[in-house]
C-alpha cells in the first residue's frame, strides 16, 4: 500500500499545480483578460453620426460638415505588403510610412487607427480603387468640419484629434476620433457628436469576417448629432471684428434681460478653417506659435486686466449701500487727492474740476479719482479694522460675479482678483495695513483684475438695476430653448442705489467723458476707463501706452444690449473703446450703421505701431543678453 | 445469489459509472460548442462532429453491455492471445494503414477510421495484469523485469513507428504499476533523475550543472559523514559513480538532443523551456490556447459565446485543445470544476483498484488509473502552457470515436473486474 501513494501524490499535484495554473491565466493575470469586445477575434466597425450643425441666433449657418476620408491602419493584418506602392501612391515617403507604423503598433497592433488623416476627395477616387491590395489597410469616411463663417472662431473653437491621454479616461474614443477641442466644439461635444453607431464583428483566425458577433447583441445604430444653436449674433460679431482690425482686446456684448452672449470677440483671431484638414497641424503650430499676438489667446475670457474707471461705479454701489455715501455727498478734488503724508501719497486726478464741490453723478461722468478715493476710504474705514471692511467690500463685489468663475457655457475662463484681507494679510506682515494701503482699488487699479467678459456681466447688472443671468452662449439645443441658465442672480445692493449711477453713466455720453460718442436717437449709459499698463523687461518695469477700456448699455431705460470693450494699449477710453461700444450699439439696435464717419475712422485705426514698438523692446532686449 | 448472477451490472462502482458519465455529457457540451462554428451546422447529421460523437457514444452502449456480459476470468484467460492480435494489427498498419496527418496510424473502414493504438492500452494493460499475477513473478527480480519491459515496449516502439510518439509516451504510464508492484524505486528514480537533469541543462547549460553536480556530490558526502555518522567508504564509492554518470549524461545532453530528437520535438522543447519565443510558428497553439483560456476569466464568456472558439484561433480545438473551449467559455469555474472532476475519477480508480482482492484486477485497475493519469497531465499540461505540445487526447472530451471507444473499454473492463469481486475469495 505505501507504494500506491505514488500515484495518489501525483494525482494530487498535478491536480493542485492546474489548478494554481488556471488561476493565475484566468483570474489574476490581467495580460490574457482581453475583453470579448475588443479583442483579435471581434473587429468593431464604427458609423459615424454627421456632427450637430451650428446656428446663430438669427438662424445663419455657423458650421456645417464636408465629408473627408482617412487612411486606417491594423498593423497585425498587413501582409505583403508592396510598401514602395503604397508609399507612393498615398504621397509620402518611406521613413514617414515607418514612423506611422511604428506609431499605429505602439498605440495597438490589433485595434485600427489612423494612418493617414483627411485625404481629400480626388485623391480617396484613386486611393480607393487600389485598396484591396493593402492587407490590413482600409478608408474610413468621417464628416469633417466647415466653417462657414470667418469669424467668431474663439467661440466656435475647433476639432483635433483625441490624444492618448483622454481615450485612457473615456472609452467612448479610439485613436484616431476627432473631439471638440476648444470652444462650443468641446462644450457641447456629446450633443454635436451624438453616437457613433458600433457593428461588432466575428472573425476567425485568419481574420476572416466571418459574421456578426453573437448575432448583433451588441450593435448599436449611430445617433445623429443635434443642431445648436447660439446666442451669438453673427453679424455683430463680424462687425465687432471689423471695428477691432488692427488692435487687439476683447468685446463681450450681453443681452441683459437673459443673460444671452451677443458677440464675444477677441482680436487678432484666425479663421476658424485653418484648423480644419490636411493642413491643420502646420496652421496649428503657427498659430499657437505666435507668442507675441496669440491668436489662439481668447482674450474676451482670459485676459485679466485692471478695470480702471468703470470699476468706480461699483465702488459708488457699494459706498450708497453701505450707507456712507448718499447721492448729495459732495468732495472736493485738488487735482488729486492726497491720502497719507508725504509726495508719494498722492493719487492724481484728471477730472479738472477745481474748488467745486462733486456730487455723485458729476464724479461719475467726470471719472473723479478723488470722489472715489474718499468713498472708498469710507466703505472701508466703516469697519473696525480695515481686514473686516475689506472682507465686506469684497462681498458686495463678489455679488456681482467678479473675483470668481462666473460658470457661462464655455469651457475656458479666469477667475479674476478681488483682493480680500487674507490677500493683504499674507503681503503685508501683522496684518500692518490700512484703508489707504489698498486705495488704487478705489479707481480699478490695484489689485483688482477682470476679464472682458466679468465686466461685461457687471454692466449687465448695472444695466438690470441689479441683478444679472450668468452669461450663457447656447440658445437652443435643435429647437428646444435652452434653460440652464434662467435663474435670476440677485446683487447685494438694493435697487433703488442704482438709479443715480445709471443718471451718471448717461451724463457720461451726454456732456462726459464719451460725449463724442454720444447718438441723439438711442439713449445710451456708459462709463470710459484708461488702465495703466506695465512690462516687465529685463527686470526692469517699462510703461507702455495705457489700455482702453469701456463699459455701455443702451437704451437706458429699456436696456437690450449691455458691452464691455477692452483695446491694449488704446490710450484714453474715449479714443476707441468708447466710438466701438457706441457704434456695435448703434449696429445691433438699429441694424444699420448711419454714422459712416466714425465707422471708418475705427477701421482705419491702427495700433499696430504701439505692437511694434513693445515687440521691438523686447526682441532689442533679446539681442541685447545674447 | 442466482437473480445477482442474472443481473450482469450487478456490483458495477456507480460513483465511478456517474464521474463516467458527467465527463462524457461535459465533453459532448463543448464539443457542440466547438463544431456549431462550422458552416452548415446540423447538431444531429453525421456530417458534424458533434452528430459523429453522438454515434460513437450510442455504438459504445452495446460495447459495455457486451463487456459486462462476458466472464471476468475471460480477461485473464484470454489477454495473451488479445496481446498478439493487437501486435500484428499495429503492425499490419505499415501494410495495409492510412496516414492521416503524417501518421499511419488508422485503418479504414469506408466511412470510418479506426485508430488501433487506442484500443492497445488496454490491451497492454490485460496482458501486464495477467504476467504480473503469475505464481513466480517477482518483479524485483531481473527475469520478471525484462518480461514486463518487453512487453511495454513492444506496442510502443510499433506506434512510435508508425510515427505518433504522443500515443507511445502514454506507455510511461505503466511504470506507476511496476513501482507499485515491486519495481525497485532506483528504476523510477534514476529515470526521473534522467529527465531532470536534461531539462535543467538545457536551461543552464553544461558549465554550471557540472560545478552544480560536483558541489552536490561534496555537500552530500559531507553530510553522510557527520550528520548520519556513517561510514564514508560504503557511500562515498556510490557517490562517485553517480558523478561519473551523471557527468557523462550531463555532457552528452547536446548530442541527444541534436540526434536522437527529431526537429519539430526539438522546437516545441524550446519553446517551452523559453529558449525561443515564438508566437506564430509554433508557439501558436500553445499562445493561442493559453490566450483563449486567459480570456474566458472567472467565469467565461457563456456557453457558445466563446469568441475566439468561434473565430477557429485555437487548431485542434475540437480534439487536443478541446480543454481551451472550457476555458473560453465556462472560466476558471469551467476549468476547476472539469480538474476536480478528473481528480475524483481518477482517485477512485485507485482506491477501488488497491481494493481488489485479486492481484489480477488490482494491477489492471491500476493500469487504468495510470493511463488515465498520464492522459489528463499530459494533455492538461500542454493546453495550458505547462508541458511540450504532445498530441494526446483528453480522455471523453476530445473528439474522435477510436479514442473514445478505447478509454470507454478501458475503464469497463475494471468496472466489471471490480463487480466481480463479490464472487471471489
Amino acid at each position: 500500500m505505501r507504494r500506491g501513494l505514488l500515484l495518489f501524490y501525483f494525482i494530487i499535484a498535478v491536480s493542485l499545480v492546474f489548478i494554481f495554473r488556471l488561476f493565475y491565466i484566468q483570474v489574476v493575470n490581467e495580460e490574457y483578460r482581453i475583453s470579448p469586445l475588443n479583442n483579435a477575434a471581434v473587429r468593431v466597425n464604427y458609423d459615424y453620426p454627421e456632427r450637430g450643425y451650428v446656428f446663430d441666433r438669427n438662424g445663419i449657418l455657423l458650421a456645417a460638415n464636408q465629408p473627408s476620408y482617412d487612411i486606417m491602419v491594423i498593423p497585425r493584418e498587413i501582409k505583403n505588403l508592396d510598401t514602395l506602392e503604397l508609399c507612393s501612391l498615398v504621397k509620402i515617403d518611406k521613413e514617414e510610412f515607418i514612423k506611422k507604423i511604428e506609431k499605429s503598433k505602439i498605440y495597438s497592433p490589433y485595434l485600427p487607427s489612423v494612418f493617414l488623416s483627411q485625404i481629400t476627395k480626388d485623391e480617396y477616387a484613386y486611393i480607393q480603387e487600389k485598396m484591396y491590395k493593402f492587407k490590413g489597410f482600409y478608408i474610413q469616411s468621417r464628416s469633417q468640419r466647415e466653417y462657414m463663417v470667418n469669424s467668431a472662431s474663439n467661440v466656435l473653437g475647433y476639432i483635433s484629434e483625441v490624444n492618448d491621454d483622454l481615450i485612457q479616461k473615456n472609452p467612448y474614443y479610439q485613436s484616431g476620433e476627432l473631439i471638440g477641442t476648444q470652444g462650443i466644439e468641446k462644450q457641447y461635444e456629446e450633443i454635436l457628436r451624438g453616437k457613433k453607431g458600433m457593428k461588432f464583428i466575428q472573425k476567425d483566425r485568419f481574420n476572416r469576417e466571418i459574421g456578426p458577433y453573437r448575432d448583433g447583441l451588441f450593435d448599436s445604430l449611430p445617433e445623429p448629432g443635434s443642431d445648436i444653436t447660439l446666442t451669438i449674433d453673427i453679424d455683430l460679431q463680424q462687425y465687432g471684428e471689423k471695428m477691432m482690425q488692427h488692435k487687439r482686446g476683447g468685446i463681450v456684448a450681453i443681452d441683459p434681460k437673459t443673460g444671452e452672449i451677443l458677440a464675444l470677440i477677441s482680436m487678432p483671431t484666425y479663421n476658424p478653417n485653418l484648423m480644419v484638414g490636411k493642413e491643420r497641424s502646420k496652421n496649428s503650430v503657427k498659430l499657437f506659435g505666435d507668442k507675441f499676438s496669440m491668436p489662439m489667446y481668447d482674450r474676451s475670457l482670459l485676459a485679466q486686466y485692471p478695470p480702471g474707471s468703470p470699476f468706480k461705479i461699483v465702488n459708488a454701489l457699494v459706498g450708497l449701500q453701505e450707507g456712507v455715501i448718499t447721492p448729495e455727498t459732495s468732495f472736493y478734488c485738488y487735482h488729486g487727492y492726497q491720502y497719507g503724508s508725504g509726495a508719494k501719497a498722492f493719487m492724481a486726478c484728471h477730472c479738472g474740476v477745481v474748488n467745486y464741490p462733486i456730487k455723485l453723478e458729476m464724479a461719475i461722468y467726470k471719472s473723479c479719482n478723488s470722489y472715489f478715493a474718499n468713498t472708498y476710504k469710507r466703505i472701508i474705514d466703516k469697519y473696525k479694522s480695515p481686514s473686516k471692511g475689506i472682507d465686506a467690500w469684497s462681498k458686495h463685489l463678489n455679488s456681482f460675479g467678479l473675483g470668481d468663475f462666473l460658470g457661462y457655457d464655455l469651457p475656458i475662463g479666469r477667475k479674476g482678483h478681488i483682493p480680500t484681507s487674507a490677500y493683504y494679510n499674507k503681503n503685508y506682515k501683522n496684518g500692518n495695513w490700512r484703508s489707504t494701503a489698498t486705495i488704487s482699488n478705489a479707481i480699478g487699479q490695484g489689485e483688482v483684475l477682470t476679464t472682458p467678459i466679468q465686466l461685461a456681466n457687471l454692466t449687465a447688472t448695472i444695466a438690470n438695476r441689479g441683478y444679472y443671468y450668468t452669461p450663457h452662449i447656447l440658445k437652443k439645443i435643435t429647437d428646444k430653448p435652452f434653460t440652464d441658465f434662467n435663474q435670476k442672480k440677485v446683487t447685494t445692493i438694493d435697487s433703488k442705489h442704482f438709479d443715480p449711477i445709471i443718471d451718471g453713466m448717461f451724463q457720461v455720453f451726454e456732456i462726459g467723458t464719451a460725449r463724442y460718442s454720444r447718438m441723439e436717437t438711442i439713449q445710451m449709459c456708459g462709463k470710459t476707463g484708461t488702465a495703466e499698463n506695465f512690462k516687465r523687461i529685463n527686470g526692469r518695469k517699462v510703461q507702455f501706452e495705457d489700455h482702453s477700456i469701456f463699459i455701455a448699455f443702451a437704451p437706458k431705460d429699456d436696456p437690450k444690449i449691455a458691452i464691455a470693450i477692452f483695446v491694449e494699449n488704446g490710450g484714453f477710453g474715449s479714443t476707441i473703446a468708447a466710438p466701438i461700444a457706441s457704434l456695435m450699439i448703434e449696429k445691433y439696435l438699429t441694424g444699420e450703421v448711419l454714422r459712416t464717419w466714425m465707422e471708418q475712422g475705427m477701421i482705419d485705426k491702427s495700433l499696430e505701431y504701439q505692437y511694434q514698438k513693445q515687440l521691438f523692446s523686447l526682441t532689442s532686449f533679446e539681442k541685447a543678453t545674447k | 445469489m442466482r437473480k445477482q448472477r442474472n443481473n450482469i451490472f450487478y456490483g458495477a462502482d456507480l460513483i465511478l459509472i456517474l464521474l463516467y458519465i458527467s465527463l462524457i455529457l461535459l465533453g459532448l457540451l463543448n464539443i457542440y460548442s466547438v463544431s456549431s462554428t462550422s458552416a452548415n451546422f446540423d447538431a444531429f447529421s453525421l456530417s458534424s462532429r458533434f452528430g459523429t460523437q453522438l454515434l460513437w457514444i450510442a455504438v459504445s452502449i452495446p460495447i459495455v453491455i457486451f463487456v459486462f456480459f462476458l466472464e471476468a476470468r475471460i480477461y485473464e484467460r484470454f489477454a495473451t492471445l488479445f496481446y498478439l492480435f493487437i501486435l500484428v494489427v499495429l503492425a499490419g498498419l505499415f501494410v495495409f494503414g492510412k496516414n492521416i496527418n503524417g501518421a499511419t496510424s488508422w485503418y479504414s473502414f469506408g466511412a470510418f477510421n479506426l485508430q488501433p493504438s487506442e484500443f492497445a492500452k488496454a490491451i497492454t494493460a490485460l496482458a501486464l495484469a495477467k504476467i504480473i499475477n503469475e505464481s513466480q513473478f517477482d518483479l524485483r527480480k531481473f527475469h520478471s523485469q525484462w518480461k514486463v519491459f518487453l512487453i511495454v515496449l513492444l506496442p510502443a516502439i510499433l506506434i512510435a513507428l508508425q510515427p505518433d510518439p504522443g500515443s507511445s509516451l502514454v506507455y510511461l504510464a505503466f511504470f506507476f504499476v511496476f513501482y507499485r508492484e515491486g519495481l525497485p524505486w532506483y528504476y523510477i528514480f534514476f529515470g526521473m533523475f534522467a529527465v531532470i537533469l536534461f531539462i535543467l541543462t538545457m536551461i543552464f547549460g553544461k558549465a554550471i550543472m557540472l560545478i552544480s553536480l560536483i558541489i552536490l556530490t561534496l555537500i552530500s558526502s559531507l553530510y553522510i559523514r557527520f550528520i548520519k555518522m556513517r561510514k564514508f567508504k560504503k557511500f562515498g564509492f556510490d557517490l562517485l559513480v553517480v558523478l561519473l554518470f551523471s557527468s557523462v549524461f550531463v555532457l552528452s545532453v547536446d548530442h541527444i538532443f541534436n540526434y536522437v530528437f527529431e526537429q519539430h520535438h526539438r522546437d516545441r522543447f524550446m519553446v517551452i523551456l523559453g529558449k525561443t519565443s515564438d508566437t506564430k510558428g509554433i508557439g501558436y497553439n500553445t499562445d493561442q490556447s493559453v490566450l483563449t483560456i486567459g480570456s474566458g476569466g472567472l467565469i467565461g464568456k457563456g456557453f457558445m459565446y466563446g469568441d475566439r472558439t468561434r473565430g477557429k484561433f485555437v487548431p485542434e480545438q475540437d480534439t487536443d485543445y478541446i480543454f481551451s473551449t472550457i476555458g473560453e467559455e465556462w472560466g476558471f469555474v469551467g476549468t476547476s470544476v472539469v480538474v476536480i472532476i478528473f481528480t475524483a475519477f481518477l482517485l477512485r480508480i485507485l482506491y477501488l483498484a488497491e481494493k481488489q482482492k485479486n492481484k489480477f484486477s488490482r494491477v489492471y485497475g491500476y493500469c487504468v488509473a495510470s493511463i488515465f493519469f498520464l492522459h489528463f497531465m499530459i494533455n492538461i499540461g500542454m493546453v495550458i502552457g505547462l508541458l511540450p505540445t504532445i498530441g494526446i487526447p483528453l480522455p471523453f472530451f476530445s473528439y474522435g470515436g477510436s479514442a473514445f471507444l478505447g478509454f470507454t473499454i478501458l475503464l469497463f473492463i475494471f468496472i466489471k473486474l471490480d463487480a466481480n469481486k463479490v464472487y471471489e475469495w
